[in-house]
């Protein structure tokens, strides 16, 4: 305990080590909120859910934070249904039974710009005749437009953006554009205020009954944005949290546990194990390392637990068998180990119970710097198209961005989340990991 | 197939169709060798990779339509060795010498500097090769996206080699800015190591200079050290930067390693497998001579003390 208060202390003599620390702690407690909250199922339903997941998203928008940056301000999206503030409902029977509900939908359009796309969703319950509808757009300045009418089926979709005979009636002007112009004005600046969307359905049925809900796809969307297929960017920033982690820990662990252990053993049977151990490692680092986890992916299994393990065993007989054999062969050589040979220890019990532990400090600062590494090397494969097809990961989100050309089409903030959180990851573990090492290991002391 | 497509076979019998198929396979298997054990045919492909017979490609070509494995890999080595070559010779060369400089000032600002930022090399190439693209091809627009020559290609001599320089400043900072600190970093921490041994000290009390210091006492036991990581580096560029080069569309030797794993093209994978073991025992092989030369106390056949 009192070596580990010290070890603190010597780490807050290293303001990058702090900074390590708080985001290797950060990441650690968002990683445990984040599966609590969004459970693996439910994530992954969501990731590759299909429309009635995302028909609220626009395609390829930015976050949300975009306009705190920006003097004109971009369309936000919303949507609206019944009970929502700013939409109402006036229904009136006829004499012939039929019923006529008026819904209004009221929204504010403050902006210069103009929204991506509008979409009415209809959900509707009929026996044999269908209900019927009558949409019309009443603009600030009291113009009076008429979108469409049409007959419903049980769930219909009009995405206005489609209707030729709409963009027909606005001269040729798509409607996402057509329906905010302002007349009088050459340029293309749409007017201000507040717009009423009415939606007058006419129900021919006693207890047949129509919901409509309308979705304004705007220009900028949540905290992440969204790609191109709609879907919203948050949830593999979040998800790639704790798969980053647990790949980038677990890989690292599991190597260098696995190579001290394999080194102490070939060090202290030595002759042939030693020899073998030594010639297994200059093969494999001659084997191209991507290269075999490519192949692993391609004919194997492209499962991040398989890549893992790929990665854990290709990992094992590298450089770092070496230094610990370099090191091992000291520590062998030591009176305390002479001492317990001479009380009878057997070879195993002297392997994990005096050499081992003798070597955990100089595994400490090691296993942390080696972290970044793994979970870089998640997302390079990834990038390479081999990345797990089932998870939401930071790599796939580079790799999909990259795929459609984002960098090219200015889609920015596709790539730099994910980017920017690889990197706080990677420089946290990194700076904790030198400043580790400093502490720990004495040559470097004072240098 | 070539035989149950062949129209003129139409009416032959089922089963004589079939005799001649299997008649055509085995054929084919004693042309390929396949119908040996499986311990002869290892020896053979053994033999073929240390004499680099390479063999032909299943699926890709080279530029020129070749089918040689050989070729493939040839035409691809100039532009890879281009890229690695002008990015590792910077880097190590500017490390080098900057690490020295740190050294004597050791403890100074831009010291600390270097050790707060040396944790960026954390970072791959590629992810600075997107940065890099991000700023300079993107916003800016003063640097190509990718590739490696303009189109169309400019008439005259210097058009091209301005253009293919245009080209390489992206992908060769990428790959110089990931491992620069930690480089300078790891130098300077070895020759602070080697600084501090009794003889400088005693040099210092002699009082030769800084310069002399450094270039005798400093630099030549350290020598054998930087040669062996100048060969590795050597050596290392040749196979390419598998990911750096696909980021960059980069048309060099890892792109190809890249593009043959995903066609499933063996030939090709262990060519450039076989190139990177023959360079690096090639290489290990002449440091052993190298050492010799700079390190007297590394003696061929003088047993004892040779290290």
């Amino acid at each position: 305990m009192k070596n580990f208060l010290n070890t603190l202390r010597e780490i807050g003599k290293y303001p990058t080590a702090i900074f390590g620390v708080i985001v290797v702690l950060a990441l650690i407690i968002v990683a445990v909120v984040v599966i609590i909250k969004i459970p693996y199922d439910q994530a992954i339903s969501t990731w590759r859910g299909g429309e009635s997941i995302v028909y609220k998203n626009p395609r390829n928008v930015p976050p949300k934070w975009y306009n705190w940056f920006r003097a004109e301000k971009l369309v936000e999206s919303f949507d609206m249904k019944e009970g929502d503030e700013g939409v109402s409902s006036v229904t009136t029977v006829t004499e012939g039974g039929t019923t006529i509900t008026t819904f209004t939908f009221e929204f504010d359009h403050s902006y210069t710009s103009f929204p991506q796309d509008m979409v009415l969703y209809f959900n509707s319950e009929y026996e044999t005749q269908q209900p019927f509808v009558a949409i019309k757009l009443f603009t600030p300045d009291e113009r009076e437009i008429k979108i469409a009418s049409f007959a419903l089926t049980k769930s219909h979709t009009y995405p206005m953006l489609q209707d030729q005979k709409l963009q027909k009636r606005l001269n040729n002007v798509v409607p996402n554009i057509g329906l905010f112009l302002d007349p009088d004005v050459e340029e293309q600046i749409p007017v201000q205020g507040t717009y009423r969307l009415e939606i007058q359905a006419t129900i021919f049925e006693s207890n047949s009954v129509v919901h409509p809900e309308f979705v304004l796809h705007g220009q900028v969307f949540g905290w992440a944005g969204t790609d191109h297929m709609r879907r919203d960017l948050s949830l593999p920033l979040l998800w790639g949290i704790p798969i980053a982690l647990s790949f980038g820990l677990l890989a690292a662990l599991g190597t260098s546990l696995l190579t001290m252990i394999i080194a102490a053993f070939g060090t202290w049977y030595g002759g042939f194990w030693d020899a073998l151990i030594q010639r297994i490692t200059e093969v494999n680092m001659v084997l191209p390392f991507l290269s075999i986890l490519i192949m692993v992916g391609t004919f194997y299994s492209r499962s991040i637990w398989t890549i893992l393990g790929a990665t854990i065993a290709l990992s094992i007989f590298t450089g770092g068998i070496k230094s610990y054999r370099a090191m091992f062969t000291q520590v062998k050589e030591s009176t305390y180990i002479e001492a317990a040979r001479s009380y009878g220890a057997g070879d195993g019990r002297i392997i994990f119970k005096y050499l081992i532990p003798r070597m955990i400090p100089l595994l400490l600062p090691g296993l942390i710097s080696a972290v970044p590494s793994f979970v870089f090397l998640e997302a390079s494969l990834a990038l390479l198209g081999i990345g797990d097809p089932v998870l939401p990961t930071w790599g796939k989100m580079i790799n999909e961005a990259y795929g459609n050309a984002a960098l090219y089409r200015g889609w920015y903030y596709w790539i730099l989340e994910p980017a920017v959180l690889l990197m706080i990851t990677g420089l946290g573990f990194a700076s904790l990991g030198f400043a580790l090492d400093r502490i720990f290991n004495p040559r470097l002391r004072g240098v | 197939m070539q035989i149950s497509m062949d129209p003129k076979n139409k009416t032959m019998d089922p089963e004589v169709k079939n005799n001649l198929i299997q008649e055509r396979i085995q054929a084919e298997m004693a042309r390929l060798d396949l119908d040996q054990p499986a311990a002869i045919r290892s020896i053979r492909f053994l033999k073929n990779a240390l004499t680099l017979n390479l063999g032909r490609a299943m699926f890709m070509t080279s530029d020129l339509g070749s089918r040689n494995v050989k070729n493939i890999i040839l035409e691809r080595i100039p532009y890879t060795l281009l890229l690695m070559g002008t990015a590792n010779l910077i880097l190590f060369f500017v490390t080098l010498f900057l690490a020295l400089a740190l050294s004597r000032k050791y403890g100074s600002f831009w010291d600390k500097f270097v050790i707060t930022l040396s944790p960026t090399s954390s970072v791959p190439p590629w992810f600075y090769g997107i940065f890099l693209i991000l700023i300079f091809a993107a916003i800016l627009k003063w640097l190509p996206f990718g590739g490696v020559i303009d189109a169309p290609v400019p008439k005259d001599l210097m058009g091209r080699i301005l253009s293919v320089l245009k080209h390489l400043i992206l992908p060769a900072a990428s790959l110089i800015v990931s491992s620069f600190f930690l480089s300078i970093y790891n130098w300077r921490t070895f020759f602070l190591i080697y600084s501090s041994e009794d003889y400088v000290d005693t040099a210092k009390a002699k009082g030769l200079s800084a310069r002399d210091i450094e270039r005798r006492y400093i630099l030549r036991p350290t020598l054998p050290t930087i040669i062996t990581s100048f060969a590795l580096m050597l050596i290392g560029m040749w196979t390419g930067a598998i990911i750096t080069e696909t980021v960059f569309t980069w048309p060099g030797l890892g792109r190809v390693t890249y593009k043959a794993i995903g066609l499933y093209d063996t030939p090709v994978i262990v060519g450039t497998t076989i190139l990177y073991a023959y360079l690096l025992a090639i290489t290990v092989f002449l440091l052993d001579f190298v050492y010799a030369l700079v390190d007297p106390r590394v003696k061929i056949g003088g047993g004892g003390g040779a290290k």
